[in-house]
């Protein structure tokens, strides 16, 4: 009775599968969730995370890019010469690249993209990655010379940044619109609200993307992330938005869920210049009142690591002084009686969006409650942070998860919102940025780990897990996420 | 009270209850205060003390409700949110009652004059903003917390009740105990307050059960955005927008904080209803 009917079954399986093979076998196209849209798409005049989220790699290359793990490659130059007192580089440019628009790329592109970005009147987010080029001139269609006013040991990491892309000057002005580079995919649409979508450019000059298609589809709800990567209507979500969903997908053959890192340090920021956190024995106390376990925990449902400073784990320079701010709250409640408020103290705590803020934030109050320290939370919006405490300063404490890569340097920064001013943090700045030796540079950048770790400038929390979730089939996904970015350029289904 | 037209109090209680569903609506409401009272002395749990390794248990004989994602007691959650939602609420009628029935009042007793046609159109002029979303506006201008609420959600409880205040005084100053009380010699606010306020108590209280769980209702969808009560105080609403993403892990956590919000407002409605049948001549005598 029930053989026949599996035989059947089976055969009819068989007829059906024979006739959707080939659509099977052709699936070139995906679909990426992202949380937030992007304001723009043009990486050269905006700060949004989600701008290179799209376009990096995919449209638009630099002359130097970052792979998976945060290395620097070769891009758009193939090769490199550096002069003796680090201040010429002479790039050799690939050749044969086109623009989308059908344009050649080649030095004057160069020269007329830095120059562009370096300008008085530019509108780049990270001017400050060009500061030190003095001048950038074109040797020949296919080598390009920029000179530095002084040896800067970071050049080749700030061009790879998506700040620093190549455009041509016949589009650069309508990037933002309607992005022309020189990436693997052309921009097709661009549907505000709902999504982006770009197909494979035929004039590619390297390896071909394997993808014919891919949309970025922007989705900010958690809830309907979820939905939309159960149902299918998302292939991945890089950046998911729901840790507490992933044990679910962990359990589920269909998918993957990929758990890498960021250059995402989160920190409760302090403010410095504010009575009573600019003394160190307060700042010291709220470090070790706070339990950096329990908050990855609760917070992200396990996905982080305890960091001891402001510095990515997986960087080879980065030292462990999580020991230095351990969770003792004995030892806090000490360090508030020295500082004479034994009685408590009552701080602002505002919180942006994310969850790891909002989540964070309670579990922080709940902590902080227990040396005697009154943490009154505000939720607010990105808007409201940006205006009052990152501009104005007006915070005692925050919560922020800072996703740049390499970005120590914020802390020589006086008009910065920590309020914290180091002439001997700036000095071992000002070396590194003097100091090309490898070995020497690692030596300043754990100098200048500790310095703000002993000065108890922020609570070093953790360093934000990338935690994406994808179809089991597809490949060739970031792990990583060592700058903002979803390269698209390697991904592939597997049959 | 003079010319009132009520009965003797016991015979109102005694067919109150034989009415089901003021009975239901009664005793659920005297669950949700009688919850929110008990919490100012007893919780099962302290509602601040996180236990992140007990997150996400389900209903057990420890924990009534089970825990949410940070190991805290949902019962008790409920028990504390209960007295946020229930304050807040409360206060807010209370803004509606003591600004709207004077204003209403005063209308009345000014029928057709300038201080009425000013009352009325500053009432018309709140009634066309979508409550919710001025609300919104308040707490977003000002920020976010319980009092800003209570002021969001108070405010459009002033022109209901100044329009019912109005609107019942207007057919009670055509009666001739009102022309009595006039030919002896009282003045308008006086008369106001003794003869008008007591005959329309009763809809003022059917209209405030109704108000109360309208209130209970705003306050949850204020905090559900994130703009009632801050944490760490307990909201009920905040409680439901941080299980919506666990829903599928752990829906207990949903489940209470939104049996509770429905109940109360079931309640408060039937309560209401309750109310009306009760004071209302037309139906009660129809009742027979």
């Amino acid at each position: 009775m029930n053989k026949p009917f599996k035989t059947t079954a089976f055969a009819s399986f068989l007829a059906l599968s024979a006739a959707f093979s080939p659509a099977f076998a052709a699936n070139t196209a995906i679909n990426v969730g992202m949380v937030l849209e992007p304001p723009g798409l043009d990486p050269t005049s905006g700060a949004a995370a989600a701008i290179d989220e799209v376009v990096y790699a995919n449209i638009f290359q630099g002359l130097t890019r970052f792979d998976e793990n945060g290395a620097v490659l070769p891009d758009l130059a193939k090769s490199w010469d550096i002069s003796e007192d680090g201040l010429t580089y002479t790039f050799h440019l690939q050749t044969g690249v086109k623009f989308h628009d059908g344009t050649d790329f080649d030095a004057e592109d160069v020269k007329f993209s830095l120059d562009r970005a370096r300008a008085d009147d530019s509108t780049n987010a990270q001017k400050a990655l060009f500061a030190d080029i003095a001048s950038v001139d074109v040797v020949d269609p296919a080598t390009v010379k920029i000179t530095l006013s002084k040896p800067n040991g970071s050049l080749l990491f700030n061009l790879a940044w998506g700040d620093a892309a190549m455009v041509a000057p016949e589009s650069a002005a309508d990037d933002a619109t309607k992005p022309v580079g020189t990436g693997p995919f052309k921009f097709d649409e661009w549907a505000k609200g709902d999504h982006v979508t770009m197909s494979k450019f035929d004039g590619y000059w390297g390896t071909p993307a394997k993808l014919d298609k891919v949309t970025f589809k922007f989705i900010s709800d958690p809830t309907a992330a979820f939905a939309a990567v159960m149902a299918g209507d998302v292939d991945a979500f890089p950046l998911y938005p729901a840790p507490e969903t992933l044990s679910q997908f962990e359990a589920d053959p269909r998918f993957q869920v990929i758990v890498g890192s960021t250059e995402g340090e989160t920190i409760l920021a302090m403010n410095n210049g504010k009575a009573p956190l600019n003394d160190i024995r307060v700042r010291e106390a709220i470090a070790h009142a706070i339990n950096r376990q329990e908050i990855i925990d609760g917070a992200m449902f396990g996905y982080g690591t305890p960091i001891g400073t402001h510095f990515a784990p997986h960087n080879p320079a980065y030292v462990d002084l999580t020991g230095l701010s351990n969770y003792d709250p004995e030892k806090s409640k000490e360090l508030l009686k020295e500082a004479g408020l034994a009685d408590g103290l009552t701080l602002s705590l505002k919180l942006p969006p994310p969850s790891y803020a909002r989540r964070g934030g309670e579990i922080v109050a709940a902590q902080l409650a227990k040396v005697g320290i009154t943490a009154n939370i505000e939720n607010v919006e990105w808007a409201q942070w940006l205006e009052g405490p990152f501009k104005n300063r007006d915070y005692d404490l925050t919560i922020v998860s800072h996703t740049e890569p390499m970005d120590i340097g914020i802390y020589g920064r006086d008009d910065y919102y920590f309020d914290y001013h180091s002439d001997e943090f700036k000095k071992i700045m000002a070396d590194l940025n003097n100091t090309t030796d490898p070995a020497k540079r690692t030596e300043l950048l754990q100098a200048a780990q500790k310095r703000i770790a002993e000065d108890f400038v922020n609570v070093y929390l953790f360093e934000l897990a990338k935690t994406g979730v994808a179809n089991a089939k597809v490949k060739g996904l970031w792990k990583n996420q060592p700058t903002q970015a979803n390269d698209m350029s390697a991904v592939y289904w597997e049959d | 009270m003079s010319e009132i037209l009520t009965e003797p109090s016991e015979h109102i209680l005694r067919s109150a209850f034989r009415s089901k569903s003021f009975a239901i609506g009664f005793a659920l409401t005297i669950l949700f205060v009688a919850a929110a009272l008990i919490s100012f002395l007893w919780t099962p749990y302290d509602v601040t003390v996180m236990s992140i390794a007990d997150k996400l248990q389900t209903p057990s004989a420890t924990h009534f409700f089970g825990t949410d994602h940070f190991g805290r007691d949902i019962f008790s959650m409920i028990m504390v949110g209960a007295r946020t939602s229930i304050a807040v609420a409360i206060i807010a009628v209370g803004i509606g009652v003591v600004l709207g029935v004077p204003l209403g009042l005063a209308a009345a007793s000014r029928h057709g004059g300038l201080l009425d046609e000013v009352i009325m159109r500053g009432n018309d002029l709140i009634f066309a903003f979508p409550a919710l979303l001025i609300a919104i506006l308040i707490t977003a201008v000002f920020g976010p917390g319980a009092v800003n609420a209570i002021i969001a959600i108070g405010i459009f409880n002033i022109p209901v009740f100044a329009r019912l205040a109005r609107g019942a005084a207007l057919t009670l100053w055509t009666r001739d105990f009102i022309l009595a009380a006039r030919v002896s010699g009282k003045g308008v606010t006086r008369i106001s307050a003794e003869h008008i306020l007591p005959n329309i108590m009763n809809l003022l209280i059917v209209q405030g059960t109704i108000q109360f769980s309208l209130g209970i209702l705003a306050d949850a969808g204020l905090s559900y955005v994130g703009l009632g009560a801050q944490p760490p105080t307990p909201s009920w609403g905040r409680m439901l927008a941080e299980a919506q993403t666990m829903i599928s892990l752990a829906p207990h956590i949903a489940l209470f904080p939104g049996f509770a919000i429905l109940l109360t407002v079931l309640g408060l409605n039937l309560m209401g209803d309750g109310l009306r049948d009760l004071f209302d001549p037309k139906i009660r005598r129809g009742r027979g």
